[in-house]
């Protein structure tokens, strides 16, 4: 195989990671945000149902809970997914596995607001919705940035459990073709194709917290 | 009629009983001081007439319409949502240490509100801002942010942000308390311009000499009570022994 089939390859399989990585994102911020609230919820079967769920998801391999999504549906209830479904199963377990740690993030930064940004608000009469849209929410979104930034790369380096489900994705990749040429090389291609791939997302966390470097 | 009438408010947290039966009556355009020791619940007292806190006992009323009382058996009833909103929008409350929005600019802590609340036109809005901004000598810092501002001139924007939605009354919690002492003078300044804008005031402080050219009605809380109330001459000169100790230690 030569060099240029080789990163062709390898190419074609960091495309399927950042795929997982975009969309997992896309799912698991928004749900983070939901999880968040019923953490904080007052009714204590919600509390206590949502803490259970962020201590699985927290306490167990994420990539047990890949396996678990993607091969739960058949030996719980017999059924057979088709072809699309490995995708979607990898796509499902990375979004709530990621929730739940977006969403203690989220937590500690709203819980970090000084209760004087609620009461201001209230009286200058600010529905509760509008309270935490516009005036808590953007700062918490600056102050959980940084930890939000070290998800985010931990993310891209996770991306490679999706092996687990034998998802052609860089890192499955990069084994198949060790294992077909019995070389090291496919793997320090991956491993320096997932360091650029982190050190643009790291750049780009950078951009955001410098953009909102104009309040403290 | 009066602009806010407070009877018989009671206010406990936990056993610590904090408002022992206060009464108080603010009628338009009257400015009322309200001294006394530290610990002696008067920011709990404003907290619980912007609803910040709920009475216990009691009823408030704004513009003679009961908004929030006790019931005799303890039962609570508050306003809520949009009926809370219409009864928040006849006060305004200026905090010890501001609170103003972090993120917005001084121009949109003044206007947000305006605009997203009282759903005013966002020209207008900007037009009264800056004229605002105008009246506290602040309109070069329009596109500032609060973390570029002194504190007198947070609490100016702060004053100003509660004066743009045009409050009948506006509560002072100490607002001179958080500063460098030559900046009070630049914020108490702007307040007593407000006296003359008829705007009805109630304001904690422990400026005296400015309380008592101020205020149309003076009083002394001590523990959760009233313990003289009057004219600023009839409270000062009044031969009370702790309020007297109280004014003592103040000058030191
Ligand atoms: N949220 C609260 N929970 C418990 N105690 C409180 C709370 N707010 C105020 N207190 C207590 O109530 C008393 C009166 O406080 P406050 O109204 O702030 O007094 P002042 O403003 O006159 O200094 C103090 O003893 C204070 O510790
Ligand atoms: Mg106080």
């Amino acid at each position: 195989m030569s060099f240029q089939v080789i990163m062709t390859q390898l190419l074609s399989g960091l495309g399927r990671s950042i795929e997982i990585f975009l969309l997992t994102l896309l799912f698991s911020l928004p749900l983070g945000l939901l999880v968040a609230f019923g953490r904080m919820s007052r009714n204590r079967v919600v509390r206590g149902l949502v803490w259970v769920y962020i201590s699985i998801m927290r306490g167990t391999p994420l990539m047990l809970q890949l396996l678990a999504v993607y091969f739960g549906p058949f030996y719980i209830a017999g059924m057979k997914l088709g072809s699309m479904w490995r995708f979607t199963a990898i796509i499902i377990a990375f979004s709530v596995n990621y929730a739940a740690y977006f969403a203690e993030i989220y937590r500690s930064g709203i819980e970090s607001m000084p209760p004087g940004q609620y009461e201001a608000a209230r009286i200058l009469g600010y529905s509760k919705t509008s309270t935490f849209f516009r005036i808590i929410f953007p700062q918490v979104v600056k102050r959980i940035l940084p930890s939000v930034t070290n998800e985010v790369i931990t993310l891209v380096k996770d991306t490679s459990l999706a092996f687990s489900l034998a998802y052609a994705e860089m890192f499955t990749i990069a084994k198949q073709i060790a294992a077909k040429e019995t070389s090291f090389m496919p793997f320090l291609a991956a491993a320096l194709f997932y360091y650029i791939f982190n050190a643009i997302v790291a750049f780009g966390m950078e951009r955001i917290e410098k953009a909102m470097d104009y309040y403290t | 009629m009066a602009i806010l009438e407070m009877n018989h408010i009671r206010k406990a947290f936990g056993d610590l009983e904090v408002i022992r039966d206060i009464s108080l009556k603010v009628d338009k355009g009257e400015v009322l001081s309200i001294i006394g020791p530290s610990g002696s619940g008067k920011s709990t007292m404003l907290r619980c007439a912007t609803m910040l806190e709920t009475i216990d006992s009691g009823e408030i009323r704004y513009l003679g319409e009961r908004v929030a009382w006790a019931e005799p058996g303890g039962e609570k009833v508050y306003p809520k949502g949009d009926k809370l909103r219409q009864v928040c929008s006849c006060f305004g409350l200026v905090f010890q240490n501001f609170n103003l929005f972090p993120h917005y600019s001084v121009l949109k802590n003044i206007t947000d509100p305006m605009v997203h609340n009282q759903k005013r036109p966002k020209s207008e809005a900007v037009q009264e801002a800056m004229d605002l901004l105008a009246r506290m000598g602040l309109e070069d810092k329009a596109g500032s942010y609060p973390c570029q501002l002194s504190g007198g001139q947070s609490q100016r924007v702060a004053i100003a942000r509660a004066l743009a939605l045009n409050p009948k009354i506006l509560f002072f919690d100490e607002p001179t308390s958080a500063l460098d002492p030559e900046l009070t003078g630049e914020v108490l300044k702007v307040i007593r311009s407000l006296a003359d804008l008829h705007i009805a005031m109630v304001i904690v402080t422990h400026e005296m000499n400015f309380a008592k050219g101020i205020s149309d009605h003076v009083i002394f809380m001590d523990r959760g009570v009233v313990e003289v109330e009057g004219t600023p001459e009839e409270v000062f000169e009044a031969d009370h022994e702790r309020m007297q100790s109280f004014l003592g230690r103040l000058e030191h």
